[in-house]
């Protein structure tokens, strides 16, 4: 089992862990800056930290020493752009989206045999692809270029951005990406050319015609059984799917109580049939129902649920999850979640019972097993 | 004809001290010319400090103010405005948002 997560906050990169007498996080990396992602890369041990500065921009650092000393590195940056490259105005609001980076919002390592490949997602939509451990970035075009990407808008920040990238453990060259609002796209020839995989996801923000329009999809955060990585599971805007073949299709799961509305799944890392989220009460009413912060697991592929509450609050918590606040360790066995309302809780048994955090840390936007 | 040892006079450009977390103190002289001119020739010798100026088109990012002798300037593409010798820039913040 592992026994060290990162927290990304909006006010610094906090690091617990497990000692003798319990979880004990320590005082934050990049205090006062915006963490809104990490990556402990598992081929190397090196630590990245997205760290978004409010006025000058998204940077990356790199750490070799677990956090003791951290390195600024390159930032996915957009080529310039092309004179005979149309502007592409927000199909909802009709503003321009932007030719450049506003934010990195998920980082990622290549599989085992690429030595150095990370991969980073971006608002406004922007795949980047590293070689060299971050020192350099390039833009994938295969996907930016896509004409559907006109159709693309924004969910959760302003413009589109990329959330979720999946690396197939089986074969690094496929991989799939995740996009409010805009689907799942899978590559299979390490991100030359991308297809949408979201067959099955229904809109209901949209006009009924248009429900099932696979380049508007918004899933709010995709993640992949890696024991068995054909199983998908996805919260969605308006619901829970799940694919059993790596996203060809897709079946909405009954929606569970209190809701199955949401912003974060985990998938249990071995066990395809289980996956755990954070409900909220609905996309117009974003609290838990009623205060009660509970979360919710199935053990049997989603025909049913489990209402989780032990160790959690018993009553008047308005904890909300973001896409990245849930993770497992190797095992499924640890799980952290933390909230907006900078709670944090730890599971060592697959969610049965919580433990709290004595911390009231910043909001948390990404939660990360070491 | 200038006698010898008389400079040119040079551009002073100072960054907000919220930048000095991040390893930049200033202010640094540089040429005189276009601020784009200007700001090249400051990120020579900072290259670290351009993508905390200007995003990744070149433009001033939109969270940072720039002034010239005390005025704000708006042309955050192209900074074709002439800054002369002996004027003093800042980059700031923009305020906004918290």
């Amino acid at each position: 089992m592992q026994h060290r997560f990162l927290l990304g906050t909006r006010k610094g990169l906090f690091v617990v862990e497990r000692t003798v007498h319990g979880w004990r996080s320590l005082p934050p990396h990049f205090p006062g800056l915006q963490i809104p992602a990490v990556l402990t890369d598992p081929r190397d041990g090196a630590w990245y930290a997205v760290v978004h500065h409010g006025h000058f921009g998204t940077k990356l650092h790199r750490s070799a020493d677990s956090g003791r000393t951290w390195t600024e590195i390159a930032s996915p940056a957009f080529p310039p752009k092309p004179a005979d490259a149309p502007d592409i105005r927000c199909p909802m609001r009709g503003v321009t989206i932007p030719w450049s980076v506003e934010l990195a919002w998920c980082l990622e390592a290549g599989g085992d045999d690429q030595t150095g490949r990370l991969w980073c997602g971006t608002v406004p939509g922007g795949l980047f692809k590293s070689d060299d451990h971050g020192d350099s970035w390039s833009l994938v075009t295969g996907l930016w270029n896509r004409p559907e990407r006109a159709k693309w808008f924004g969910g959760g920040y302003d413009y589109p951005g990329i959330h979720s990238i999946l690396v197939d453990p089986r074969d690094p060259t496929r991989l799939g990406v995740g996009v409010s609002c805009g689907g799942y796209w899978v590559s299979e020839d390490d991100g030359a050319t991308w297809a949408n995989r979201s067959d099955g996801m229904r809109a209901a923000y949209l006009p009924p015609d248009q429900a099932d329009d696979p380049d508007t999809q918004d899933p709010h955060r995709i993640s992949r059984c890696l024991a068995e990585p054909d199983v998908l599971w996805c919260q969605h805007h308006n619901g829970i799917f799940r694919s059993t073949d790596d996203g060809l299709s897709w079946k909405a799961v009954p929606p569970p109580e209190p809701s199955g509305f949401g912003f974060a799944v985990a998938a249990h890392p071995i066990d395809p049939e289980t996956a755990l989220f954070a409900p909220a009460e609905a996309d117009v009413c974003r609290i838990p129902k009623a205060g009660r912060f509970v979360l919710t697991r199935t053990r049997d592929g989603g025909k049913g649920f489990e209402t989780l509450t032990r160790g959690l609050p018993l009553d008047e918590a308005y904890d909300l999850v973001y896409r990245h606040g849930i993770d497992t360790d190797a095992t499924g066995n640890r799980v952290a979640v933390g909230s907006t309302s900078g709670g944090v809780w730890v599971s060592e048994d697959g969610g049965d019972g919580w433990m709290p955090l004595p911390v009231r840390f910043p909001p948390v936007l990404t939660v990360r097993f070491v | 004809m200038w006698g010898t040892g008389i400079q040119p006079l040079m551009v002073t450009v100072h960054v907000t001290h919220h930048l000095r977390r991040e390893g930049f103190e200033g202010p640094w002289q540089v040429a005189p010319g276009s601020l784009r001119q200007v700001l090249d020739a400051l990120f020579r010798s900072e290259p670290r400090l351009r993508s905390y100026v200007v995003d990744d088109q070149g433009r001033i990012r939109k969270h940072v103010a720039v002034f010239l002798d005390g005025q704000a300037l708006t042309d955050r593409e192209h900074q074709q405005v002439a800054v002369p010798g002996g004027s003093e820039v800042h980059l700031l913040q923009a305020l906004s948002g918290g």
